[in-house]
């Protein structure tokens, strides 16, 4: 067994335990961080695909930003504990049921499914020779799609303006902060000094 | 020997004792740097900092890394105990970790990977997990709001980071460490490193790292007038050690980091000298230094003005930068100035 296989196990049981974990967890903050291990055990397995571009951006995006996010929800939530596992106790037959049908549903599609032909070349020769794949995504990705992945920002870039739209609302009796104003507020005029003589007071 | 090394178990044994060379040379100059750091502050507040221990109290660091470990770990009741514990543990651990792809020489590094910023990048991203997971696993109001405090900073700086490195990337075309520093090299010393194209970054990317890293005079979340010690509150002993530990290897990274990106790493500044991994430790040095003036003469800031700075001020500077150094990268304005892929690098 070469390094990379050991490396290979153990990121792979890495992630198949944290998976576990993150479902059978009591504490939802452990979930979330059960999560995240599952996160880097999938970066480490991209990694020893040679996709370590992919690997950094999961790491960066999912793992640095988006699970920051959801573990500062979940740490928020004022979670009653005993009564959710009242539900789940109650919903438990109707999860298996659909449990049991999506198997049969996945189980169906992969007994049915044919390869392509060329499909397995392809996979074998992601990149040219020498061109190492940060490089390979950025050719296809700016130069043979540049106009798709315009336009794919250009959708985003809608979507994020009309979130903030919806969201935004000007509250006018809350006291503000007018940063410049405070900068630039001279000392001279804002302070007046007062000679006071002892005994006497102002 | 030769053959041996190219077996399996020789490659592992070849990368652990590298790793431990790496180590310990991050360990020796923490235990120095923590020193160097004290004797600036006193330097400037006219105190003589530590001088008890050892030749003018050289080893202070060592006594004091040995009374954390041989003192009394105080539990508080309520707290999560494994992640309690793995917090402090997990940001000593990622501290360590970006150093595996930071070169001191040419073909010195651990691992010559072609997404070596992206990895730095990435590990220091999870870094924030040590923060929110302590300031959680405490159980306080104070070591939460710290904690939370300092997600939201390291998060916003992080941004204007990538940007920065962004700039440099597109000069460099590539993301490795050892491309970018071969890039800064020329006929002219320092005038070819990266800090002259990339002036304003510089400026801003050591304001960024001092946010990033939680240091003063951003160190909202340990304010200690507001928040005591911020996410380290319920900390003692060794755990506290390890989450202390982390925060100066991490600020020892990012002056690395500015070495390797705008002052041209292990390049001799004046043509001529030979270039070495000693300029490379000088660089670092010199950087923390700086870290530590900044730290000894600035006062803090205020939060909410951190965070304008952060999302108001540097993101647009860094992103607009960006879009500029892309124009004139792609049509060589002043030749190979900005341009520096054009070399083959």
């Amino acid at each position: 067994m070469s390094v990379a296989d050991i490396a290979f196990y153990a990121f792979a049981v890495v992630t198949v335990v944290a998976g576990l974990m993150l479902t059978i967890s009591r504490n939802p903050v452990h979930s979330v961080l059960w999560m995240i291990l599952s996160f880097l055990g999938a970066a480490g397995l991209m990694v020893l695909m040679g996709a370590e571009f992919v690997a950094m951006l999961v790491m960066i995006v999912y793992v640095g930003a988006v699970a920051v996010l959801f573990l500062f929800v979940v740490m928020m939530l004022d979670v009653d504990f005993a009564a959710l596992k009242g539900e789940i106790s109650r919903a438990m037959p109707l999860a298996l049921l659909i449990g049991v049908v999506l198997i049969i549903q996945i189980s169906l599609g992969i007994g049915a499914w044919v390869e392509a032909d060329g499909a397995l070349g392809l996979r074998d020769a992601p990149a040219p020779h020498g061109v190492d794949n940060a490089r390979a995504l950025g050719l296809i990705l700016y130069d043979k799609y540049g106009f798709l992945f315009q336009i794919a920002g250009l959708i985003l870039l809608v979507a994020m303006i009309g979130a903030i739209l919806l969201t935004l609302r000007h509250r006018k009796d809350i006291k503000r902060q007018n940063v410049l104003q405070q900068m630039w507020r001279d000392p001279a005029k804002a302070m007046e000094l007062k000679d006071v003589k002892p005994g006497q007071g102002l | 020997m030769d053959g041996f090394l190219d077996t399996g178990l020789g490659t592992t044994l070849l990368i652990a004792a590298q790793s431990l060379l790496i180590v310990a040379f991050v360990m020796i100059s923490l235990l120095f740097l923590v020193y160097g750091d004290r004797k600036v502050w006193a330097a400037v507040q006219m105190r003589r900092g530590p001088n008890v221990v050892g030749p003018f109290g050289l080893l202070q660091s060592v006594a004091d890394a040995l009374k954390f470990v041989v003192k009394e770990m105080v539990i508080p009741a309520g707290v999560d105990r494994p992640v309690f514990f793995l917090a402090p543990m997990l940001s000593f651990v990622l501290a360590i970790l970006a150093w595996a792809v930071i070169p001191f020489d040419s073909g010195w590094v651990l691992a010559d990977i072609n997404v070596a910023i992206l990895f730095v990048f990435a590990v220091s991203s999870l870094e924030v997990y040590g923060v929110i997971m302590g300031g959680w696993a405490s159980n306080s109001k104070y070591a939460f709001l710290g904690s939370l405090r300092s997600a939201a900073q390291m998060i916003s700086y992080e941004v204007s980071l990538g940007l920065i490195i962004i700039g440099i990337i597109i000069s460099t075309g590539s993301m490795n460490f050892s491309h970018i520093v071969a890039a800064q090299d020329g006929n002219w010393g320092l005038f070819n490193w990266y800090w002259l194209p990339h002036l304003p970054m510089v400026v801003l990317f050591f304001i960024s790292a001092l946010a990033e890293t939680n240091r003063p005079p951003f160190d909202l979340p340990e304010a200690e007038s507001e928040l005591v010690a911020g996410f380290m509150v319920e900390y003692s002993s060794t755990p506290y050690l390890l989450f202390m530990a982390g925060e100066y290897i991490a600020i020892f990274l990012m002056c690395a980091l500015i070495s390797l990106l705008f002052f041209g790493g292990w390049l001799s500044p004046i043509p001529g000298i030979a270039d070495g991994w000693w300029w490379m430790v000088a660089k670092m040095w010199f950087f923390f230094f700086l870290f530590a003036m900044v730290k000894a003469i600035v006062p803090r800031y205020r939060y909410d003005q951190l965070m304008r700075i952060g999302w108001k001020v540097f993101l647009p500077l860094s992103l607009g930068w960006v879009v500029l150094v892309a124009f004139l990268a792609k049509f060589e304005i002043l030749g190979t100035f900005w341009a520096r892929w054009t070399l083959g690098g």
